[in-house]
């Protein structure tokens, strides 16, 4: 067993006077409070802890334009209103993200669709054939793990019914400020995608296709986007937490099973 | 009916199939008044109830608790643990603490990664013994379609202290001949006496001790889910009393760095390779 933490991302030199204290922190290779400071913005950053390299321009700023797109689900988002439950409660702000981030981590709208986004993105490139077979299902290989059979294939609405216009705004918007080819080719071949599915594109789908142009990985596109989507959830919930618990829904109870008083037998 | 049509049906309104409360008159869960049908019972029935809607006897839940109870290690180097630990002597609060440690417990290489593919690993050797399957055919399939098997080997150490008391309290609670049980265990020597160098740990110990109680793997995984629990809370506690900050400091020097070398950050971005 080590004592060591190896990593080739960051590397910090200690002040002369206390090992504990960081007299120059590096970021793969860059001075990151003495050179990057002032001439890196918050994507770049985001882009080269993630890659390993200075994005490009045209990919900082697509970055940049899906952090704008990601920011805010709004308050009827699950992950948001699982935040909001937090905030109209007075929850710690951590809990706030705890909560936003264990709901935003589902198959549905969640991280774990853009990770099976992107993972089909790999298998099937711009090949309509390919998605043609994809989009059939079953869109996850079978395991015994704790994440549920997908129930819909990942990047369109399983409720939809056509495709809203903000989706439409955003797929355009990032196409025409991607270097890759998957914002375009989806841009192109939307229809015939929605056709195949009977589902129209979700926001998730272009969130997709946009982290496989920035060439992130699969797992790095669910975190990423994990972290993307929490301002919001967190302004939501502090706005909730100054309005009270008595201006946020509780919602009324139908119940599927009938209630009984009868105490049942105990097999003891 | 489907789109909004479908989820109209469903604003404003909670449709619960499980139960819940009537403000100031009564709760119930799963069809029962909880106040009523649960008066004398331990959490870990109510607990349960809720998972499986089965009652399970006084023995079985003893077993369960038990369970728990033995893999409750107050450890902060454990990594789940470290997360309630770490917590602490940042000062942050105790349920954050805990939250997040018991978050980390859904690890792909112990805890709540494994319940599930454990649990169908042993119930699935089950269905095929009962067809006919050698031990050694249940093996050999497991190991030529996944890299291990669920239930066997353990990340920091082949030898699990766990077992040894855990099987003792299973024949003083009587649970021996379960049919689960049995084959778990049978695996295991056949694991062992081969060249495997796999040995039963104790989610696959524990997969097959439940699967016997008829859970099915998703009852295992969500049962599970604070197996590691009591040894949280100390945890969190022993760093909270000590100096802030005082828990497993990190010199800078204990980064290993193996990256790019020292370089300056481009004045302008470089444009994209493809468009050049």
């Amino acid at each position: 067993m080590t004592n060591q933490i190896r990593s080739k991302i960051w590397q910090e030199d200690p002040q002369p006077d206390n090992h504990f204290a960081t007299r120059l922190a590096r970021c793969h290779g860059f001075d990151v409070y003495g050179d990057m400071l002032g001439k890196a913005t918050w994507a770049e950053m985001i882009y080269l802890l993630f890659r390993g390299e200075p994005p490009t321009a045209k990919a900082a700023k697509l970055l940049d334009a899906l952090a704008l797109a990601l920011a805010n689900p709004g308050p009827r988002d699950a992950s948001v209103h699982a935040a909001m439950c937090g905030g109209t409660s007075g929850t710690p702000a951590a809990a706030i993200l705890m909560a936003s981030l264990a709901v935003g981590a589902g198959q549905y709208a969640g991280g774990r669709e853009i990770l099976l986004a992107v993972r089909a993105w790999s298998v099937c490139g711009c090949d309509i054939a390919a998605w043609q077979r994809y989009l059939a299902g079953p869109w996850a290989a079978p395991s015994a793990t704790a994440w549920p059979a997908p129930e819909h294939p990942p990047g369109f609405d399983p409720h939809g019914v056509s495709t809203p216009l903000i989706v439409e705004q955003t797929l355009a918007g990032l196409a025409t400020l991607s270097p890759g080819s998957a914002l375009p080719w989806i841009a192109g071949q939307r229809h015939e995608l929605e056709s195949l599915t009977g589902l129209p594109l979700s926001l998730a789908g272009v969130a997709a296709a946009a982290f496989v142009d920035l060439e992130f990985s699969a797992e790095q596109a669910e975190v990423l986007y994990l972290i993307l989507r929490l301002p919001g959830a967190a302004a939501h919930a502090l706005e909730q937490m100054d309005l009270g618990h008595k201006k946020f829904p509780f919602y009324e109870i139908e119940f599927e099973t009938k209630p009984v008083s009868v105490i049942e037998e105990q097999p003891r | 009916m489907r789109g909004p049509d479908f989820l109209d049906q469903s604003v404003g309104k909670l449709k619960s199939a499980v139960g819940g409360f009537v403000p100031g008159s009564h709760a119930t869960t799963r069809g029962c008044d909880l106040h009523e049908a649960f008066r004398d019972a331990v959490w870990m029935d109510v607990f349960v109830y809720g998972i499986t809607g089965r009652r399970l006897t006084e023995a079985q839940l003893r077993l369960l608790d038990t369970i728990w109870a033995y893999t409750s290690y107050p450890d902060s180097r454990l990594w789940n643990n470290r997360v309630a630990a770490l917590a602490g002597t940042t000062r942050s609060t105790g349920v954050l603490a805990m939250a997040g440690a018991l978050a980390a417990s859904e690890a792909a290489i112990f805890g709540g990664g494994v319940y599930t593919a454990a649990a169908t690993f042993i119930q699935r050797a089950h269905k095929a013994v009962a067809h006919g399957a050698s031990i050694e055919q249940v093996v050999r399939q497991e190991l030529d379609s996944r890299r291990g098997i669920a239930g066997y080997g353990r990340p920091l150490t082949s030898k699990d202290e766990r077992l040894a008391p855990l099987r003792d309290k299973v024949r003083r609670l009587g649970f021996e001949d379960g049919a689960h049980h049995q084959l778990a265990l049978e695996i295991d020597r056949y694991l062992d006496e081969g060249r495997w160098r796999l040995r039963i740990n104790y989610v696959g110990y524990t997969a097959a001790l439940v699967s016997d109680m008829g859970f099915s793997p998703r009852d295992y995984y969500l049962y599970g889910f604070s197996a590691f629990m009591g040894g949280m809370a100390p945890c969190y506690l022993d760093a909270v009393e000590k100096a802030e900050g005082a828990l497993f400091p990190i010199p800078c020097e204990h980064i290993y760095y193996f990256g790019q070398p020292p370089r300056t950050w481009p004045t302008g971005l470089p444009n994209d390779k493809r468009q050049e």
